[in-house]
């Protein structure tokens, strides 16, 4: 009995792994794979052969190189941006007190549950307007706040005791040098787990750089990449290259600091 | 006395004297949340405002004009936006069950003693780290009806595989199993932490009371974790009905918008056929969809909400 049971549990575990990581799996070995062992059939999981073509080509197509640089930018900027704008804002709500503290609070929160894509088409017809179709300022700026991030940085900083801020004030120090000097350096954790997900979220977004970039040479690696597929179906092993590498930072960033993400998730269960 | 004294030196002091501690306070409060308004408001508050504007407007690039509740009683007639509707609430209701199902189950299997417990849950987890749109290009490749592995599978143990992702009938069940694919271990990990809060004294006063592991499921587990599934519900059937990546990327909606959901429509008549008026009225559409169904949810599970 207690056999079976544990036969039944570890073979679910296994197909279940062996499911979530099939196609893991299967796109490094089609990136190192010769094209025509790719299309072979029956098809297989183990490689026809062995070929680094895929990788070298990558970078001469697409454009790989550029739009590896515009993720960058993008999910970088935005997280930068974004962790100070958050912080301060944060900071006003959970440590500060003041007449519409309630209103900008409820604000917030329905941000937090309008579905994002609502705002999309008056956003084009907004940056269209600015001239900044195209860019990367249209791509971080209207990004450079969000619900989320303030509302996690709220329910952290509130956790701070208070009377840490009231010693430095009658010390003379500044609000803003109690946020800068106080609140900050004790939020470490916090902040390495936000911008964690800041960067990863805009990292693997598709629908916001598909709208608003159209030129090749400004899309980030999501929006690259699914439109290269739908131009050129039939290359499967540079489309698999190109894919292995825009994962493989989230992949690494996961396996090195595993903790941080699932502990986020955890707390917050949010995004 | 020099005019540079006269300017300088008494302005600050008048300032300090009339304006309250209290004044004070509160404009240092607005200056730290100045710039994440000024960003809100012309970023988001502005767009939804004027969203809600231009669904009342037939219009495209330019002006446009005014048409009332036109576009909305367009909708009710469009067969587009019916199929899209349909898709998407079908989409929903298959997807978030089958998501929050296999995550809940995933958890209880790992919560106990488990070897390799920290594998299994890092693989499963996985998925939730990855970009949906990079990762269903495999999934496209894996489903193609002629190449395809998984298809190529599916025929060989006899499961009808059909035309893949080209096959109207079946190409939805393919964009639900990556959803799932993408969303069970997040919702897994959820479990996990749930999971976590249930004192262990509670199974042991059940097993001394003759419950086995299916009562002790039923009658501790599965409460004690109502509030758990309330949560990874709402949040699993808000993320279902915004589904878009794999659909943009695997099926463009098609075959004969077969797959074309919500979001999709939003885009194709935002952004290919530039209808900004129309793609504002389906995206509110959408806005009342999420928000009567995170009330209706809500309202649902605080009522059985269980507190030991």
């Amino acid at each position: 009995m207690t056999l079976i049971r544990s036969v039944a549990k570890y073979g679910a575990l296994a197909v279940g792994a062996a499911l979530v990581l099939l196609p893991l799996v299967w796109m490094v070995t089609a990136s190192i794979s010769p094209e025509a062992s790719i299309v072979r059939y029956p098809p297989s999981l183990i490689p026809g052969g062995f070929t680094t073509e895929h990788y070298a080509e990558v970078w001469r197509r697409i454009p790989f190189a550029r739009q590896l640089l515009n993720t960058v930018i993008f999910a970088g900027g935005v997280t930068a941006v974004s962790l100070v704008l958050d912080s301060l804002a944060a900071y006003a709500l959970a440590r500060l007190d003041f007449p519409g503290k309630n209103a900008v609070f409820a604000l917030i929160l329905l941000l937090l549950m309008i579905p994002p894509q609502v705002t999309l088409v008056p956003l084009f017809q907004l940056l269209s307007d600015l001239g900044w179709i195209n860019t990367y300022q249209g791509l971080i700026v209207p990004r450079a706040t969000n619900a989320f991030g303030i509302f996690f940085l709220r329910q952290f900083f509130m956790t701070i005791p208070l009377s840490l801020g009231e010693a430095a004030r009658i010390d003379g120090a500044s609000e803003f040098g109690i946020y800068r000097r106080i609140i900050l350096p004790l939020s470490g954790p916090a902040l390495l787990t936000l911008g964690l997900f800041h960067f990863m979220y805009n990292w693997n977004d598709l629908l916001w750089p598909l709208v608003f970039t159209t030129d090749t040479d400004m899309q980030t690696l999501p929006a690259g990449l699914a439109l290269f597929m739908g131009q050129h179906v039939i290359e499967y092993g540079l489309l698999m290259a190109g894919a292995v590498l825009t994962l493989l930072p989230m992949v690494s960033a996961f396996l090195l600091v595993q903790r941080r993400f699932v502990e986020g998730i955890a707390t917050t269960g949010l995004r | 006395m020099s005019l540079k004294a006269e300017t300088a030196e008494p302005r600050p002091a008048r300032l300090r004297g009339t304006l309250t501690a209290r004044t004070r306070r509160t404009i240092t409060a607005y200056a730290f949340l100045a710039p994440t308004l000024v960003v809100a408001a012309v970023f988001m508050v502005w767009p939804m405002i004027r969203s809600l504007i231009d669904s009342f407007y037939e219009k495209s690039i330019g002006p446009g004009e005014f048409t009332g509740l036109s576009n909305y009683t367009q909708l009710l007639k469009d067969e587009a936006f019916l199929g899209a509707l349909r898709n998407t609430v079908f989409y929903a209701i298959v997807a978030t069950p089958l998501s929050v199902g296999f995550a809940l189950g995933f958890a209880l299997l790992l919560n106990g003693r488990v070897r390799g417990r920290g594998f299994f849950r890092s693989a499963l987890f996985i998925p939730a780290v990855l970009s949906l749109g990079v990762v269903a290009i495999a999934w496209s490749f894996l489903l193609d009806p002629d190449i395809g592995l998984v298809t190529y599978w599916l025929r060989s143990i006899g499961v009808p595989a059909g035309n893949g992702v080209r096959d109207p009938s079946l190409a939805m069940w393919y964009v639900i199993g990556v959803g799932v694919w993408k969303n069970t271990g997040f919702y897994m990990v959820m479990y996990l932490a749930g999971l976590q809060t249930i004192p262990r004294t509670f199974y042991e006063a059940a097993v001394i009371d003759g419950a086995g592991p299916w009562q002790r499921f039923r009658r501790v587990t599965w409460p004690l974790l109502s509030n758990t599934t309330a949560f990874v519900f709402i949040i699993a059937a808000i993320a279902a009905l915004q589904v878009f990546d794999q659909v943009f990327v695997m099926t463009r909606g098609g075959p004969h918008f077969a797959t074309e959901s919500l979001v999709y429509l939003v885009y194709r008549k935002g952004f290919q056929d530039f209808e900004f008026g129309y793609a504002s009225a389906i995206a509110w559409v959408l806005v009342i969809v999420v928000f009567a169904l995170s009330l209706a949810q809500n309202v649902f599970f605080s009522r059985r909400a269980v507190r030991y």
